[in-house]
């Protein structure tokens, strides 16, 4: 399997704030690496580096080989290769399901339009909301919109999906059809990072779980070592006030 | 952030939040419009009575409101009041463009474009701050001076470029307002699909933004009307120079009520079409909720 | 809704009874001028500043109808018309001097043009600002007697095209101004009747610097304005011709309020000063130059 994202000494500073040090972090293609930590503790601003949203401070992000931190790079080039789904799903409010799907199939790939609107259409139907491509993202609930969300990353073919806590601001019935939609994607190979706080469904569908605290990787390795006999004290704690919260 | 489960925040929630900003109840209603009817009418009374029985009331009344003199002059000031419509639906389609223009070189990050913001900073504050009159004066006047066969003497050429020079000022405050109310999240959404600044701005930022301030900028445009009549000073017969030219023929007032009256005839249908907009997009974003 | 609309149309009820009040569909004549002839004697005159006669005049104030210049710092720019210098002071202080005034007596007042005409009590005893007469102001104001008969005269530029047309239907096609308040603008559109239409101006200055910017091909204003512009105001100018005088002529008169018997006093003396031949002696030192100007046909 080759490497497809290597994050090497990674360290990001928002003023006197230090969010993030001495980040060491390989993904192999097809894997899914879910980052697991308290809030704070950095998950969100990993995965916005990562996508250049945030510049680094020092290290070195690699994507498939290529480096794409630093000074030369086309940020442009490297984010259409990179999907990414945030927490609050930020569609465009003033285009409809289907506009906000293939805006950038169009603009940034260069499809036309009844190439960007069949590969739209394809994918929207196949997570369940097809029949939503005409309407606009207000008339659509929590979970149909960050479907759509995602799926307007999809249809970018990225190399890589990166997903930010994405049904930490959905109602809980409506979380699972999100969690469906991952599974999914999981299963048909798609390399992910995924920072979330749905403990159960990270033991379930990751590869490989990292417990961040305070900035660092404290603890990674597979899910069964991870959420049954964590080395670090500080992780086994974090689950222990998950567990007590039931959300394990 | 999540609208809340499945259900639509529809109707209910935006009634019952304007309910409360009103602090009114059902029953309220009849009686308040009864209030506001009576009240209406006896200030108005007041108004008249207090008005018509002062001393210099006759003289007012012959020089203000004499009705001969107002219908021999409205077509005449009618027809002039052409050329202010002209100059005004010329200026604001340019001032829409530039303005936009203005708005979005103050909005270019980074300090390779620092000379052009400043330009454009420098720009907005000039003319926000310089008399419209002043500027009507001097670019009408003083540039067919310049006697370069190619500088146009135009007048309403010059009142077109002074009054778009000066509302785009304006406009672009308006523009930029717009353009940083929109959550700074639709360009990170934008710019992580990969597409670039300039397309961000184009297919995802500007259309809200514009969509937002179109009640102020409808307001701006109702002041572009009135000051249209700054032209005469260039000696274009507008409908304030026109009835200028009948108030100094009969020493008689009322032309100006009369050039007033096609001003204000404008502005009405204007600003009740802005208010109608204003609500309708309050109420889409009552029931998207803000984002 | 619907309340909205009852409330709307109360209050366009309301308004419009208002205005029907106010607006009146006949223009009542005021009475007519000058009470039975009250003494003219000084003593006995009612001035709006006791013991001084007030005299109102427009700033600046232009040759040749003010002479003498200026002080530096003065409010009055271009003359100041209390040195007595230029026609329209020297016929005011002659008429002044007429009804017992000493010329410490007479006091000058700014008045700008549409002051001398609004409603109201007015801040001067008469205002003398080449103010032509009409049937139509003279309803609104009392003029006094002609001080002076006036022509309209063209204003144009060497060497355009205007400049070597000789009638007046050969001025149709061109681009004239005039400036507001005089009967210049009138006499455009009735009489000359041009194809384009002609700008009207608020102040003299716009007016010049229209004429040399060429924005307007001529300017039209009364005979001895047209000789202070191409004399002074506009270099390379000159007066293409005059008007012939319209029936009844067109002539200057002083402005009183209406109704105000001063004006009797006043036209006594500018009668008396007509008799005597000063008039004309004023006349021919301030505004000899104003002659001799081709008349267009």
């Amino acid at each position: 399997m080759t490497e497809k994202l290597a994050l090497e000494g990674v360290e990001k500073s928002f003023g006197e704030n230090r969010v993030l040090t001495g980040i060491d972090l390989a993904v192999q293609e097809h894997e899914v690496v879910c980052l697991i930590g308290a809030s704070g503790s950095g998950k969100s601003t990993l995965l916005r580096c990562v996508n250049l949203i945030e510049p680094i401070d020092a290290g070195r992000i690699v994507l498939s080989g290529n480096r794409i931190s630093g000074p030369g790079v086309n940020h442009n080039d490297v984010r259409r290769r990179i999907g990414i789904v945030f927490q609050a799903f930020n569609l465009f409010p003033h285009m409809s399901v289907l506009q906000n799907v293939t805006l950038a199939q169009q603009r940034v790939l260069g499809r036309s339009r009844s190439q960007a609107e069949a590969r739209a259409h394809e994918l929207l139907d196949r997570f369940g909301v097809g029949d939503k491509h005409g309407e606009y993202p207000d008339r659509l609930s929590g979970g149909q919109q960050q479907r759509v969300a995602i799926v307007r990353a999809l249809a970018m073919d990225p190399e890589l999906m990166l997903l930010d806590e994405v049904t930490s601001a959905l109602d809980p019935e409506l979380v699972g059809e999100v969690l469906e939609v991952i599974r999914e994607l999981a299963a048909a190979g798609m390399t992910m990072v995924i920072a979330t706080h749905e403990m159960a469904f990270a033991r379930d569908i990751a590869s490989r779980v990292c417990f961040l605290d305070d900035g660092v990787i404290l603890e990674q390795g597979p899910p069964d070592q991870i959420f049954t006999a964590p080395h670090e004290p500080r992780t086994q704690q974090f689950l222990q006030r998950i567990v007590a919260a039931g959300r394990l | 952030m999540a609208s809340k489960g499945d259900r639509r925040a529809g109707p209910e929630v935006a009634g019952r939040s304007s309910k409360l900003l009103g602090g009114w109840r059902a029953g309220d209603g009849r009686r308040g419009v009864g209030i506001a009817l009576a009240s209406t009418v006896v200030f108005f009374t007041v108004l008249v009575v207090v008005v018509t029985h002062s001393p210099g009331w006759p003289e007012v009344r012959k020089t203000f409101f004499d009705w001969g003199e107002f219908t021999s002059s409205f077509p005449e000031i009618g027809r002039a009041f052409l050329l202010n419509v002209k100059i005004f639906c010329i200026s604001e389609a340019l001032i829409l463009v530039f303005a936009l223009l203005l708005a979005v070189i103050r909005s270019l990050p980074g300090p390779v474009f620092f000379p052009l913001r400043a330009l454009a900073i420098a720009y907005t504050d000039f003319f926000r701050g310089v008399p419209t009159i002043l500027v009507i004066a001097i670019l009408g006047l003083g540039a067919p001076a310049l006697q370069l066969s190619w500088v146009p003497t135009s007048t309403t050429f010059w009142g077109v470029v002074s009054l778009t020079l000066i509302y785009s000022a304006y406009v672009s405050e308006v523009y930029r307002a717009g353009i940083e109310s929109v959550h700074p999240s639709q360009e990170v959404a934008a710019r992580s699909l990969g597409l670039t600044r300039a397309q961000g701005l184009r297919h995802v930022i500007l259309p809200q933004a514009v969509r937002r301030v179109i009640p102020p900028l409808l307001n701006d445009f109702i002041g572009l009307q009135k000051d249209t009549s700054l032209v005469s000073i260039l000696g274009a017969i507008e409908a304030f120079n026109q009835s200028e030219i009948d108030v100094n023929a009969t020493f008689n007032f009322t032309p100006y009520l009369a050039a007033a009256a096609l001003f204000v005839a404008i502005s009405i249908p204007l600003a009740r079409f802005n208010d109608c907009l204003a609500a309708r997009d309050r109420r889409a974003r009552e029931l998207q909720g803000v984002r | 809704m619907r309340k909205t609309l009852l409330l709307a149309t109360v209050v366009l009820a309301a308004l419009s009874a208002g205005s029907a009040l106010a607006v009146s569909s006949s223009r009542s004549d005021s009475s007519q001028a000058a009470s039975s002839a009250a003494s003219c004697a000084k003593s006995s005159l009612k001035l709006v500043n006791a013991g001084t006669l007030t005299v109102g005049t427009d700033n600046p104030a232009y040759p040749p109808w003010y002479a003498g210049g200026t002080p530096k710092g003065s409010f009055w720019k271009i003359n100041d018309p209390d040195n007595g210098k230029g026609f329209e002071p020297a016929v005011a202080y002659a008429v002044a001097t007429k009804l017992g005034f000493t010329k410490s007596e007479v006091k000058w007042t700014y008045v700008p043009f549409d002051k001398s005409f609004a409603p109201g009590p007015k801040k001067f005893d008469f205002d003398i600002n080449q103010i032509s007469y009409t049937p139509a102001r003279a309803k609104v104001v009392t003029f006094s007697s002609s001080y002076y008969d006036v022509n309209q005269a063209l204003v144009v530029v060497d060497g355009t095209k205007i400049a070597s047309v000789h009638t007046i239907a050969g001025l149709k096609p061109f681009k004239l101004g005039a400036q507001l308040g005089t009967t210049s603008y009138g006499y455009i559109t009735s009489t000359i009747k041009p194809s384009q239409q002609p700008s009207v101006f608020q102040q003299n200055a716009a007016a010049i610097q229209a004429l040399k910017n060429k924005q307007i091909d001529g300017l039209v204003v009364d005979l001895p304005t047209a000789f202070y512009v191409t004399a002074v105001q506009v270099p390379h100018s000159k007066i293409l011709g005059q008007f012939p005088t319209a029936s009844g002529g067109e002539h200057f008169g002083m402005v009183f309020s209406k109704g105000n018997p001063l004006a009797t006093c006043v036209d006594q003396a500018l009668a008396s000063l007509k008799a005597s031949g000063a008039i004309q002696k004023i006349q021919q030192t301030w505004l000899a130059k104003a002659t001799g100007a081709p008349v267009l046909k």
